[in-house]
């Protein structure tokens, strides 16, 4: 498909995300400029704050924006899965460029002014409001200028934390290899970015002083800015309504919220329960595409009320088990400890496996004449192996599944997003990777699955995770979808979206037509 | 009695210090109505610092001032301030302001009805000598040196103060313009019997503005006198200042 038909078929999907990201953009900066503006004025009457205040601003700004999105989940009131830990976020971010101009454009404004404005008998917040602050007008809007252009690109992000926007498409297309979907996501960010940044240049044009002196030109500037401005609020406005309907919805009580995480299987599972839901009547709420155990961190503090996952990852990854092999004695003892632990409900299995799947290239496969794992540890001394963040740091991951088959590596592994390591794979520029079983992708990049041949990893039975108080709404879907999905059905579902560009809401209801 | 004079502003024993250096030191001084009491000295010498200490700018460290007759303490600031006109050195007019609003500043502060402020401002414009026809609507920065520091005066006057404070205002213009501006200050303080304290380094404005000179040196008045006395003084550093003017003559 070429990306001027994806434009075409999809338009209205970049539409939504489009006003998404743009209200993400448009609350966080205004909540900015809101608390930013007043506390920058502060700075200049008490001096004394000036250094903690922008020390802690700078601080802000430099942490990660994952790692700002990831702290502030669990934190109650402000924090959470969607738009408001985004929109929070991205004001901490903004706080630094709009203090600090604040702070300049005052202090910059000619000390003889501010005198004689002190002499005419003008009170502090005449001086202020007609002196200060039109005058330092520029300087402040050029802050928030850089403030807006750095939301627009950390808002990409907020997808991660299920907030939406232009993400999204960004998340999506590194996961299923789209560069269709990764250049929407992308120029489309562009685009608003820029735009903005040309708006808010012309409104700074608007407040600089030989403007302001030049009363025909500044009129005319009023006009087009303010055409612009209706514009923008309107688009917003109704993009406002809109998430209102959507948030009145959530009061219903029989809403379940379903969530999954940040790959193409987990969202397909997620669809499908929600479609089958939806099918009974009941509202779906759909929080997906969370990144790492945010899933879980998201269930636990009753953001979603049920999401997929694997056995074996909740028991290692969760529950801080050593790895084990037995299928149904894994599968037992999480049911068991979830529901003491964590008050939590879970699901029969729903028939396939995704377990870890070690993958080398198909060429390398034949030459070589590898069938297992073991058969790789010979040859590998010199490979570059690449793996996720996810299979580095968990238990049952890389050091366990080093040490089991006694890999030797001379280069430290490479370690990247997951959806990467498979185009790094097939690109040559890493050797071994660690997939998932059911990965679309496996075939489509003609790629081999080393067998697990010391049976090192841990079965990853796929099952839905819930709340205990939706157990009643979901027990029948969760009847009916027991041992409904086998391996190579899952993989084909995989392989529609990934391979084949279908939207995840389709594979979901075209598998539900065969199923039902 | 009714021959003596009424004092407009007194410094009763006033000190100032910043951060233990002392710039003034045990000030007295009345000035009187109707009279333009030039503040001359070197850079330095505190005659800035005396003339902020009347608007209350700043406030000292310890004596009193005393404007009309009222202590600094019983005054309230900002009332203070809108009662007393000010010019300083380049005109610090407001650049986002047109020359008519720099000019209706005070009244509009204290909500005079527009319609009067408007011919205030006209005839304000009219007495420092621009046509308002021409200028009330220009930006400051469209005007030449010699212009903004009349709007400054413009400015001063707009409420009608009694007493007009002055720190250098014609220092950073050219010779010919500040020539002219000094003669018709003078004239106009006179016909509108402001008194007026004026801050200069410059004798000879000194001579053409001030009724009486206070002549400051380290943070004392080395000499409060009339011009004509102030000739005739055998004090040193006089003798060094009637220098520079025999000198430029």
């Amino acid at each position: 498909m070429s990306f001027f038909e994806f434009l075409q078929q999809n338009w209205s999907e970049i539409f939504a995300l489009t006003r998404e990201h743009l209200w993400l953009v448009f609350i966080s900066t205004a909540l900015a400029v809101l608390i930013g503006v007043p506390v920058g004025v502060l700075l200049t009457r008490r001096k004394s704050l000036q250094t903690p205040i922008l020390g802690i601003a700078n601080i802000l700004q430099t942490v990660p924006s994952l790692a700002l999105f990831g702290l502030l989940i669990p934190i109650p009131f402000i924090g959470g899965i969607g738009a408001k830990s985004a929109i929070i976020a991205l004001t901490l971010y903004s706080f630094l460029p709009i203090i600090r101009n604040t702070v300049t454009g005052i202090s910059g404004v000619d000390s003889k002014i501010k005198e004689a404005a002190t002499a005419m008998g003008m009170t502090d917040w005449q001086i202020l409001k007609m002196v200060e602050l039109p005058l330092a007008a520029p300087v402040i809007l050029t802050g928030i200028r850089v403030a807006v252009v750095i939301a627009v690109g950390v808002a990409t992000i907020a997808a991660a934390i299920g907030a939406g926007g232009l993400g999204t498409y960004i998340f999506r297309g590194l996961r299923q290899n789209d560069n269709n979907l990764l250049l929407a996501g992308a120029i489309f960010s562009a685009i608003l970015a820029l735009i903005a940044d040309f708006a808010l240049g012309q409104i700074g044009k608007l407040y600089a002083l030989q403007n302001v002196q030049n009363k025909a030109a500044h009129k005319r500037r009023k006009f087009i800015l303010v055409g612009a401005a209706v514009l923008i609020i309107g688009f917003l406005g109704f993009s406002l309504i809109s998430n209102l309907k959507s948030r009145t919805q959530n009061f219903s009580n029989q809403t379940i919220r379903v969530g999954s995480k940040d790959f193409t299987e987990s969202v397909i599972l997620a669809e499908i329960l929600s479609q089958m839901l939806e099918k009974k009547g009941i509202q779906v709420e759909r929080q997906f595409e969370l990144g790492g155990n945010l899933a879980h961190d998201a269930l636990l503090s009753n953001q979603i009320d049920v999401y997929p996952e694997y056995t074996g990852t909740a028991f290692t990854a969760i529950l801080n088990h050593q790895p084990i092999t037995d299928t149904e004695a894994v599968y037992n003892q999480t049911k068991a400890e979830y529901a003491q632990k964590f008050n939590l409900i879970i699901s029969p299995p729903l028939g396939f496996s995704n377990d870890f799947a070690i993958l080398v290239r198909g060429d390398v496969a034949r030459k070589n004449n590898l069938q297992t794992i073991s058969d790789a540890v010979p040859i590998s001394k010199n490979w570059q192996a690449g793996f996720g963040q996810d299979f580095m740091s968990r238990p049952d991951g890389y050091e366990g599944f080093s040490k089991a088959y006694n890999f030797n590596f001379s280069k430290q592994p490479r370690e990247m997003d997951l959806a990467l390591t498979y185009r790094a794979l097939q690109s040559g520029q890493v050797d071994i990777i660690a997939g998932n079983s059911t990965d679309g992708l496996i075939s489509v990049l003609n790629l081999f699955q080393l067998d697990d041949d010391k049976k090192y990893f841990p079965p990853y039975q796929a099952v839905f995770i819930a709340r205990k108080d939706k157990a009643e709404i979901l027990r029948e879907t969760f009847e009916q979808l027991a041992n409904a999905i086998s391996t190579d059905e899952m993989r084909r579902l995989n392989y529609a979206v990934d391979g084949e560009n279908t939207a995840p809401r389709d594979a979901a209801k075209n598998w539900l037509m065969r199923f039902q | 009695m009714t021959e003596k004079p009424q004092t407009i502003v007194e410094f009763q024993r006033v000190n100032f210090e910043i951060g233990g250096l002392k710039i003034l030191d045990e000030l007295n001084l009345q000035v009187n109505k109707g009279e333009t009491l030039v503040l001359l000295g070197e850079s330095g010498c505190g005659k800035t610092t005396t003339l902020k200490l009347i608007n209350r700018l700043i406030e000292p460290t310890s004596g009193e001032v005393l404007v009309e007759g009222k202590a600094m303490t019983d005054w309230d600031a900002i009332k203070l301030r809108r009662r007393i006109g000010y010019v300083l050195q380049e005109a610090g007019l407001f650049p986002h302001f047109t020359i008519r609003e720099n000019v209706a500043l005070v009244p509009n502060l204290e909500n005079h009805e527009k319609e009067k402020t408007r011919e205030r401002v006209n005839e304000l414009l009219e007495l420092v000598g621009l046509n308002p026809d021409k200028f009330a609507d220009r930006f400051p920065h469209e005007l030449s040196g010699g212009q903004r520091q009349r709007v400054g005066v413009a400015r001063a006057l707009a409420a009608n103060p009694d007493l007009l404070l002055l720190d250098e205002p014609f220092g950073a213009l050219d010779a010919i313009t500040r020539t002219n501006l000094q003669k018709e200050f003078a004239k106009l303080v006179t016909e509108l019997g402001k008194t007026a304290v004026f801050v200069t380094h410059d004798l000879h404005e000194a001579f053409i503005l001030g009724s009486r000179i206070a002549l400051m040196d380290k943070g004392r008045f080395a000499l409060v006198d009339t011009p004509e006395n102030f000739r005739k003084s055998d004090l040193p550093l006089v003798h060094d200042y009637l220098q520079t003017i025999e000198f430029q003559k």
